[in-house]
């Protein structure tokens, strides 16, 4: 496929010209003291800054504009519809401090979507109030904690595989927790590392299952059991929800906590890094320690619930991304609980596929099967021709599409984590598969210097953390970059 | 033609899709969902619409809440620019090359943010204003290494409690400071009794809870050695000088009023900036500049070992999805309405509000502003009768109030924080007044 992206040399806001700053009088309105006498904020035509921005969108890459495999991150078709609905005047201009007689629709479509995500987990009651997945982890130890608590015990241990997300440990040491990693086996986790790793001192386990190599931890159960036997919880990472929608759930493998990932799942856009929302779903010997408010119905109509004395407290100032919660509400009730069956029946076809196609191709380490991503390896191909990852991953973006998920997990060496996600046709992933026999037969420089295509060439990453110029302030107050 | 389906599984030899779910032991398989099916997408748009029309909008019933979150005018160029696809579709730019677009209009959110604050640098953004409020806490912890942190006790009680949450891990112990009650500055006096060499930081807001101006922000930079983090509301920094300039290390603050619909509290969008000598203690995504293998100006993100996929437990915070298109939104708005444009929306909310406070002052039994000296946005009404009744009499004539402030501050029970954003109709201020008229 032929693909080259636009570049404009669109010169930074800062940059363009400015129109005059006109005279305002604050004499008596602001101190002093304190008063302003000038902003450098450029004075812009109106026009002149949608086109700016304008031209920076077509030196952007979409969903809308080609195919997405980033692995862990579902790129999913967004439906046009819940945008429109998430628009409504009836969902923007409300505001959560309203009297609860004034919000009855809202507060219903969170009741709602509670419920729905629930009974789609295994879970018997679910939070709407973090912001995103890692949120959501954050969310999930502050139950475990308050759990053990409850029950008079101190535990500070939060064990993970080697495989996990860079969130879970992240969020597990932003609590102060002792972080426990334990090595995998054949891409599973090792039921001897995990039985000597838990104890007395086990919070918890953080485990995503399919796990980021695409691999379905079989003995789940018996994962459990010994987290459980140690007096810990088992906490779901729900980022690769897509894959077992309707085959089994969260509950039913015997998780306490799991936390979804409703910009993933759910398709609410991504938003170039976010917003997303990433609820927390619980057992019910979790459920007193829920953030508040609570929302509940009774026979007035649905309430915000602050009266909760075990609760952790708050972790958000209101109830949630409620423009998401709304455009994955309405998701849920498109897809229904047979709709989003066959979501996770052609995600997994889908990435089963694409690793079929690519037998001989690129190493897939670990045999089995895959759920909804697999993750490749560039090794051989970097010791053989000195192409790596990077750049077969920086080649594939000259044919038109976004190059999966590179060096990570960390236990694959040169790792390309490729998640089609339900809505590619057969079409459009043998175009990548083609693409990339393609690649991995071309001359060593032609992949050393790419990407060629796109609207700027390969970017010196080094440079940019050596001297980190983050703002205009900072760049005119330096020399100019040579 | 056979279907996609059936193509890809025959090339595989395999049966049917369930073969591929053969490693799902039966001992957790269910057999479907627990919820109805499906329905077309024009029974889903016209349920949820239904279903939503319950709200009262502020467009339906004039309303006067603030308290962090304000319905300003939003111009539609923002809603078009961030509806464009290749932006709203697109992930995290971690492959700079075919995203240059977000990422130069991130590095001129971040640009013009720390115009307004006078840091030099910002990320992309934080969930909201209390979490970023409490991640500054942790990050004047990094900083400064002391273990107690001192907040405004008049704090709106949500970000107290996000705070409260974020700083258990870091072992910090936050104390609060009480304000003057004729002005409702911050107390120095009382400020100066909590400071000692184990405070790692001290926040402020500017204007703070009340909607006053905080104007000793200068007395409080020479008091303390600790990291002075300084709580804005962006849309007044246009025509209130910088905490920069008073010396701040750290601002944070709520960006929905730059562009984004209150939305029932979410999406929001936490600002985030400090000085270039702290960037490396900073948390969050950033964005930075650099050149590309022919030397054009190029962007990418950056100093990415503070963060969790690198670092992992021992990330600067444990942040990846943030709210970046809130920041585009963030960006074309200050873009769209310049210096002079947000310079205007300023000063129009300050005379808006003082003219609503001088209406209300009038009638007999209430008292607004109930602190002197200059405010934003907002205010507090004090009616020494007691609040409540009027609250609900203003909801049964179809008038929000403003936050009654009960559940905030014990000794303000009888008084509610009101704000105005120059939206109001004067229809809808007579509304109100007459509305408080009726209990003279």
């Amino acid at each position: 496929m032929n693909f080259r992206q636009a570049y404009w040399d669109e010169p930074l806001l800062m940059e363009k010209r400015s129109g005059p700053d006109s005279a305002i009088d604050l004499e008596d309105l602001v101190p002093a003291k304190i008063r302003r006498d000038q902003l450098a904020i450029p004075n812009l035509s109106e026009h002149d800054v949608v086109r700016h921005f304008t031209r920076l969108s077509q030196m952007n890459f979409g969903i809308d504009t080609g195919f997405y495999p980033l692995g862990s991150c579902t790129m999913k078709f967004n439906p046009k519809f819940t945008e429109e609905l998430a628009a409504l005047p009836t969902v923007a201009r409300i505001h959560p401090d309203q009297d609860e007689s004034t919000v009855q629709g809202a507060l219903r479509v969170l009741y709602e979507l509670q419920d729905l995500l629930a009974r789609i987990a295994g879970m018997n009651a679910v939070t709407l109030q973090p912001a995103a997945g890692a949120q959501g982890e954050y969310t999930g130890l502050l139950l475990a904690q308050a759990y053990h608590r409850e029950r008079g015990e101190e535990r500070h241990e939060v064990i993970i595989p080697d495989t996990a997300h860079g969130t879970n440990p992240a969020s597990a040491g932003m609590l102060g927790f002792d972080l426990i990693e334990i090595p995998s086996k054949d891409g599973r986790v090792d039921l001897k590392a995990l039985e000597a790793a838990a104890g007395p001192k086990t919070l918890a386990l953080m485990l995503t299952n399919p796990n980021t190599l695409g691999i379905f931890e079989e003995h789940v159960l018996d994962i459990a059991q010994i987290v459980h036997d140690a007096g810990g919880l088992l906490y779901y990472d729900g980022a690769n929800f897509n894959a077992i929608l309707g085959r089994t759930s969260p509950g039913k493998m015997n998780f306490d906590i799991v936390h979804f990932n409703l910009h993933k799942t759910f398709t609410t856009p991504h938003g170039g890094g976010g917003p997303g929302a990433g609820p927390v779903g619980v057992k019910k010997p979790l459920e007193p320690f829920l953030p508040v408010p609570v929302i509940g119905l009774n026979g007035r109509g649905y309430h915000l619930n602050y009266d909760r004395p075990k609760s952790i407290g708050k972790v958000r100032a209101w109830y949630g991304n409620f423009a998401l919660l709304v455009r994955a509400y309405a998701y849920i009730l498109r897809m229904g609980g047979d709709g989003l069956k066959e979501v996770s029946d052609r995600a997994v076809l889908n990435a089963n596929y694409i690793r079929h196609r690519l037998a001989g191709v690129l190493d897939v380490p670990f045999g089995g099967l895959r759920k909804h991503e697999f993750v490749a390896s560039a090794a051989k191909l970097a010791a053989e021709r000195g192409v790596r990852t990077v750049d077969l991953a920086k080649r594939l973006m000259d044919f038109g599409y976004h190059p999966p998920t590179v060096y990570f997990p960390h236990l694959v060496e040169e790792a390309l984590m490729v998640e089609p996600t339900e809505t590619e046709t057969k079409e459009t992933l043998d175009g990548f598969v083609e693409a990339l026999k393609k690649i991995v037969k071309e001359d060593p420089e032609t992949l050393h210097s790419a990407p060629h295509n796109t609207a700027v060439a390969r970017v010196d990453e080094v440079q940019a953390a050596r001297e980190p110029i983050l703002s205009w302030r900072t760049l005119k107050s330096r020399k100019p970059l040579s | 033609m056979p279907s996609d389906e059936d193509e890809m599984l025959r090339e595989m030899g395999l049966r049917s899709v369930d073969d591929l779910f053969a490693d799902i032991p039966s001992a957790v398989r269910i057999s479907k969902l627990d919820i109805p099916d499906g329905l077309p997408e024009d029974r889903v748009v016209a349920r949820v619409t239904s279903m939503l029309a319950a709200n009262r909008t502020v467009v339906d019933m004039p309303t006067f809440l603030g308290g962090g979150l304000y319905d300003h005018f939003v111009p539609a160029s923002v809603r078009a620019v961030v509806s464009r696809s290749e932006f709203y579709t697109s992930y995290t730019p971690y492959q700079p090359e075919i995203s240059q677009g977000l990422l130069q209009a991130l590095w001129e959110y971040q640009s013009l943010i720390c115009e307004l604050t006078g840091m030099d640098a910002a990320n992309t953004s934080m969930y909201d204003g209390s979490t970023a409020l409490g991640e500054a806490a942790r990050m004047a912890h990094r900083i400064h290494g002391g273990r107690i942190f001192l907040i405004p006790r008049a704090l709106r009680h949500n970000r107290r409690a996000v705070l409260a949450n974020y700083v258990l891990g870091a072992g910090l112990e936050v104390r609060e400071v009480d304000y003057d009650r004729e002005s409702g500055m911050l107390d120095l006096a009382k400020l100066k009794g909590s400071l000692s060499p184990d405070v790692c930081g001290v926040y402020i807001e500017n204007p703070n809870f009340f909607g006053r101006f905080e104007e000793q922000l200068e007395e409080i930079r020479a008091m303390t050695n600790g990291v002075l983090v300084v709580g804005v509301n962006p849309i007044a920094q246009a025509v209130v000088r910088p905490p920069g300039d008073f010396g701040a290390d750290i601002v944070v603050g709520e960006g929905q009023p730059l562009g984004t619909q209150m939305n029932f509290g979410g999406p929001l969008l936490g600002i985030f900036g400090c000085r270039q000598q702290h960037i490396r203690k900073m948390p969050g995504r950033v964005i930075g500049l650099t050149r590309d293998a022919k030397g054009h100006r190029a962007f990418c993100m950056t100093l990415q070992t503070r963060e969790q996929h690198i670092r992992r437990e021992k990330a600067m915070s444990n942040i990846c999805t943030n709210e970046s298109l809130l920041a585009v939104a963030a960006a074309t708005y200050m873009a769209v309405l310049g210096s002079n444009g947000l310079r205007r929306v300023a000063a129009e909310n300050i005379r808006r509000a003082k003219e609503l406070a001088g209406a209300i002052d009038k009638i007999t039994g209430f008292e607004a502003p109930l602190f002197h000296g200059a405010h934003f946005n907002e205010f507090v009404v004090r009616r020494k009768k007691g609040y409540a009744p009027v609250h609900r009499a203003l909801l049964e004539k179809g008038i929000h109030g403003g936050l009654p402030l009960t559940r905030q501050l014990p000794e303000l029970s009888d008084a509610a924080l009101f704000a105005t954003t120059g939206r109001h109709t004067p229809e809808a201020v007579q509304r109100l007044l007459g509305a408080l008229e009726a209990f003279r």
